[in-house]
């Protein structure tokens, strides 16, 4: 729904460039399309992986390992799982909320929700590209970190 | 075409071992590249509205007006900014480097851009009405609480322990994305 949103907005400005401009949009694309080729090959990369990975992890396995009283064991492999898989937030959402009736508890569910967000392992390798490995890595560790924070007011709050 | 396979080896690298994967496990390698298909194509859908808009944001907005209200001395204006185009931005983080960079390009401060992927990762608008739907309000709004200081924070303390040399070096690479 949100990208049909990014569409619109996309063509209107785009729409607006061209009538004000054309050499320059024509630029703008140009660019675009650099940028976009750039990370095609760490892209495709990243793809693959995420393929292996979640034909290995589906929802049923998660909710066997993030169960009810799995306590902070649960929290770090909930943890593990969403640092290191990446699924848009339109099926994350849907499936916490299954693995919530299935029983896992909301700690263990906001750090999987909260690394799965913030933590990319598998996209490390475009992160890289534009960030360093140093800032990178730096980067993934705190919100890994941080993520355990959320995971313990959520169980406070919640 | 030596210099493509060159810059695509890591690709046919993991593509092979997957192929590999798959001969020895028939069902779980169908299984994985027809997940990976399907992402692709969730990637092709995605991803063309980010890179046009970096494209007008470089070509357009001129330098001065982001280094006015986004780079050095742009204070709090600055972070609030960052925060709201992250959140109100569309599709997965890395989406997010590429536009970063062209805001390097144009003079962001680094603590700046930092809490810009911060917002896109995690407080986007529209994964939080989701996440409401899904999780429930009081879930939803304590982590988005959480979330917007925490963001601040960790893109501070990052900020604070990365060299002058490597935000240069970072900053140096980001002019090259579209080279």
């Amino acid at each position: 729904m949100d990208t049909y949103i990014f569409y619109g907005v996309t063509i209107l400005l785009l729409s607006i460039s061209v009538i004000k401009d054309k050499k320059k949009t024509r630029m703008a694309l140009k660019k675009a399309w650099k940028a976009f080729e750039n990370i095609l090959p760490e892209l495709l990369v990243v793809i693959l992986l995420i393929g292996l990975m979640l034909s290995v992890l589906n929802p049923a396995t998660i909710s066997k390992i993030i169960g009810a009283d799995s306590g902070w064991i649960g929290v770090f492999l909930a943890a593990t799982i969403g640092s290191i898989t990446l699924i848009p937030g339109f099926v994350a959402f849907p499936t916490a909320a299954l693995l919530l009736q299935n029983g896992a508890g909301h700690m263990q569910i906001a750090a999987f929700i909260s690394t799965l967000m913030m933590v990319g392992v598998v996209t490390m390798p475009i992160e890289i590209k534009y960030f360093t490995k140093k800032t990178t890595l730096l980067r993934n560790l705190f919100a890994l970190i941080f993520s355990f924070i959320v995971a313990f007011i959520i169980g406070l709050v919640v | 075409m030596k210099k493509i396979l060159i810059r695509y080896r890591a690709f046919l690298v993991v593509f092979i071992m997957i192929l590999i994967f798959t001969v020895l496990y028939r069902k779980l390698g169908l299984k994985a590249l027809s997940i990976s298909a399907n992402s692709l194509k969730e990637m092709l859908f995605i991803v063309p509205p980010v890179f046009i808009l970096l494209g007008l944001l470089d070509v357009w907005v001129p330098r001065e007006t982001i280094v006015k209200y986004m780079g050095e001395g742009s204070g709090l204006k600055g972070i609030l900014l960052s925060i709201l185009i992250g959140s109100a931005a569309a599709g997965p983080l890395y989406g997010a480097f590429p536009i970063a960079a062209v805001f390097m390009k144009k003079g962001v401060k680094f603590m700046n851009i930092l809490i810009f992927i911060g917002a896109w990762s995690t407080t986007k608008i529209p994964m939080f009405i989701f996440e409401i739907s899904s999780l429930g309000s009081k879930f939803a709004i304590t982590r988005l609480l959480i979330d917007i200081p925490g963001i601040i924070i960790i893109a501070y303390i990052l900020s604070k322990l990365v060299s002058k040399k490597e935000v240069d070096e970072i900053y140096r690479k980001a002019n090259e994305i579209d080279k």
